[in-house]
């Protein structure tokens, strides 16, 4: 196997860890196990599905992580969560002023940790159980957690329910008689019922049809504002994630390749996979569309089981260097104004 | 140019238990040979089942055409007998679907599965097909084809199998290639490897193309003009450029508020469409749009308004307000 190097951080990745960071990740890792035979399992490799990573969420911002399937966008949320335990790295989430590692977090702990972190799903169909209605799918919450019981219960329930725009009328109704976009807001109305402060919504509007899709996404914003909400949103759609996030990342074969903010990132993209992300996105207007280059990346993503040596986008990079780009893993740096990027051949000073 | 395809009044219906499902309802439209004519709409709106219907590709039961006219080059697609209507599916009309795996065969190599077109439609023998079928992989850039045509399915990524589809539908130098969402499924950079090579292979042999999408940016890149469906009817039907720059009915103009763009300037707040599309079983007997609305007035919910011209005989929409409509 070629050295595989996981991505080196400059020492303070992302923005630095101060006073209104909610989330802090350091050296972040999951590597999914490869095995072999059917009684003894030989382990004989991994897949490394996010390597390396150092960023920092602030409190009541947006953070977009985007990027292509198998680039570990999702997996990376569902690391902060605990819900994958990460192989290597610390995931800090400030409590009472401290910040405190989920990773090193068992049993009772993490248990009340996760009050304060919720998730909303890509998929409102898998998501939602079809045997319970949606009064008790979204109380369970609150009853796990030991919040409200019974009737106090069922009453946050009808004012939750209101909060994301359905009618509480409908609390004994079963997921399936409800529509794609009206399931998604059950999934954030039960994401919402413990008042968490960090939401991890990973692909929450992708199952959804454009019209729908706004809806969702404006019912975010307005819950952001009055519940004061810190998200990670991951989507591969970068035009939803240009509206609604204040900082983006762009990840790349288990890497954060550039981590900017929002205007910067899609007004001054440095990192070549950035700019080629963004030229093939198609912008819905026939007179900008005649005029626009794009950059046609050649090949396919290489399996992250054996991620190319060097920088992993350089199999498909239209300005690699050999010799360079091929042997030599890029830092992770901040090239001015908090403008991270990795990339060997971005000048220092260029954000 | 001449005119390829003229869809007349075409009604597609579903027979359900629940009920019967207007798929389809008085769906008119003609395509000329070399257009590139974009379909746009949301789930069930029936622009695939719209497609599927002039392929005659529709399971029966529980669907059923009930009544229409499909010319194909001079000859009505309806009221072919099967044999017919296979020598033009493929042949002369060839269709690409969203997911590339569910439309390959798992078991058979990808030379079996596009020599088997070249076979039966140009009567090729197996090592003309061969030959052939490399040619055809090289076409649509797939990297070492003389090693990779004896490979199967699994062994390509998801770009690749639609590469592999594309390559299928060449085969037989078809004049109407419908693509129902075909980079839906893949990612971003991948799908604007295939909507490079479309547009490319598009000016090379002259066919004709309809596209089937949900994407209005995929659509301003590639199409010619533009039809919008909702709940099984055309609502506007416009050259691309008008279709973006004013669009005369609700819905379309609807869709273009909706959507954040890449190239967004200011952070505004979206605008969704409000409420949800109606029942097909049940279907309103006004416009399919008025509960949604925000231009309608009681004759909307009264009386269906039929596609007309507006500004231009190019530019139709249904809509009875459609001078009120502005972007």
């Amino acid at each position: 196997m070629a050295s595989q190097v996981s991505q080196p951080q400059a020492a303070t990745s992302g923005a630095a860890s101060s006073q209104d960071t909610l989330v802090s990740i350091r050296g972040l890792k999951k590597y999914f196990p490869i095995t072999k035979g059917i009684i003894f399992q030989r382990h004989v490799g991994d897949i490394k599905a996010v390597d390396g990573l150092s960023f920092d969420i602030k409190k009541g911002e947006t953070l977009g992580m985007v990027g292509e399937s198998g680039c570990g966008k999702s997996t990376t949320g569902r690391a902060i969560l605990q819900l994958h335990k990460p192989t290597a790295g610390e995931v800090l989430f400030r409590d009472n002023g401290q910040m405190v590692d989920l990773v090193k977090m068992k049993g009772e702990d993490l248990r009340k940790m996760r009050r304060r972190i919720q998730m909303i799903f890509q998929d409102p169909y898998a998501s939602l159980n079809p045997r319970m209605t949606v009064g008790n799918i979204i109380a369970e919450p609150l009853e796990v957690h030991g919040i409200l019981k019974g009737k106090a219960a069922q009453e946050r329930v009808q004012e939750l329910l209101q909060v994301v725009g359905l009618n509480p009328y409908f609390v004994n109704r079963y997921p399936h008689e409800f529509s794609g976009g009206q399931r998604q807001r059950i999934g954030v109305a039960r994401a919402l019922a413990v008042n968490p402060d960090f939401i991890v919504c990973d692909e929450p509007i992708s199952a959804l049809d454009v019209s729908i899709q706004a809806q969702v996404i404006n019912l975010l914003e307005d819950l952001q504002a009055q519940f004061d909400l810190t998200y990670l949103f991951i989507s591969h759609d970068l035009s939803a994630v240009r509206h609604i996030s204040d900082r983006v990342a762009v990840m790349y074969l288990g890497w954060i390749v550039e981590l900017a903010d929002r205007d910067t990132m899609y007004r001054n993209p440095l990192h070549p996979y950035t700019k080629a992300l963004l030229s093939a996105v198609p912008i819905p207007d026939p007179a900008i569309e005649a005029k626009r280059e794009r950059i046609i990346l050649t090949g396919d993503v290489p399996s992250p089981a054996r991620p190319p040596a060097g920088c992993r986008f350089h199999t498909r990079c239209p300005i690699a260097q050999k010799g360079l780009c091929d042997v030599q893993v890029p830092e992770f740096r901040n090239v001015g104004n908090n403008h991270f990027v990795a990339c060997h051949l971005v000048p220092d000073g260029a954000g | 140019m001449g005119t390829l395809l003229d869809v007349k009044n075409l009604n597609t219906r579903f027979y359900t238990q629940d009920g019967v499902v207007n798929a389809v309802n008085d769906v008119s439209f003609t395509l000329d040979e070399g257009e590139t004519l974009a379909v746009v709409g949301e789930s069930g709106s029936g622009k695939s089942v719209t497609m599927l219907s002039v392929m005659r590709l529709i399971a029966s039961p529980p669907g059923r055409i009930t009544s229409g006219e499909i010319m194909f080059d001079g000859r009505d697609l309806l009221k072919l007998d099967d044999d017919e209507i296979r020598q033009i599916r493929g042949n002369r009309i060839a269709m690409i679907f969203q997911d590339p795996m569910t439309s390959l065969n798992p078991v058979l190599t990808i030379n079996q599965q596009i020599s088997e077109v070249l076979q039966l439609h140009l009567g090729m023998d197996k090592a003309a097909a061969k030959r052939r079928a490399i040619e055809l992989l090289e076409k649509v850039n797939i990297p070492e084809a003389a090693r990779r045509v004896d490979d199967y399915p699994h062994q390509f990524s998801g770009g690749m199998r639609q590469r592999v589809m594309i390559a299928m539908m060449l085969a037989a130098n078809p004049q109407l290639l419908i693509a129902d969402e075909p980079t839906t499924a893949l990612d971003v950079t991948i799908s604007a490897q295939i909507l490079d090579l479309v547009k490319r292979l598009k000016k090379e042999v002259g066919m004709a193309v309809i596209w089937i999408t949900h994407d209005l940016g995929v659509v301003a890149g590639m199409a010619d003009r533009v039809i919008v469906m909702y709940a099984g009817r055309i609502v506007e039907q416009a050259p691309v450029g008008e279709l973006y720059a004013s669009p005369r009915h609700p819905y379309a103009l609807g869709l273009l508020k909706s959507i954040p763009r890449l190239d967004e300037i200011r952070k505004e707040k979206l605008e969704p469409i409000e409420g949800l599309p109606p029942d097909l079983i049940n279907y309103p007997t006004g416009c399919p749009f008025a509960p949604r609305c925000p231009y309608a007035i009681q004759k909307c919910l009264e009386e269906r308004p039929p596609l007309a011209p507006t500004t231009s005989t190019k530019h139709l929409s249904a809509c009875w307000r459609w001078q009120d409509v502005k972007r």
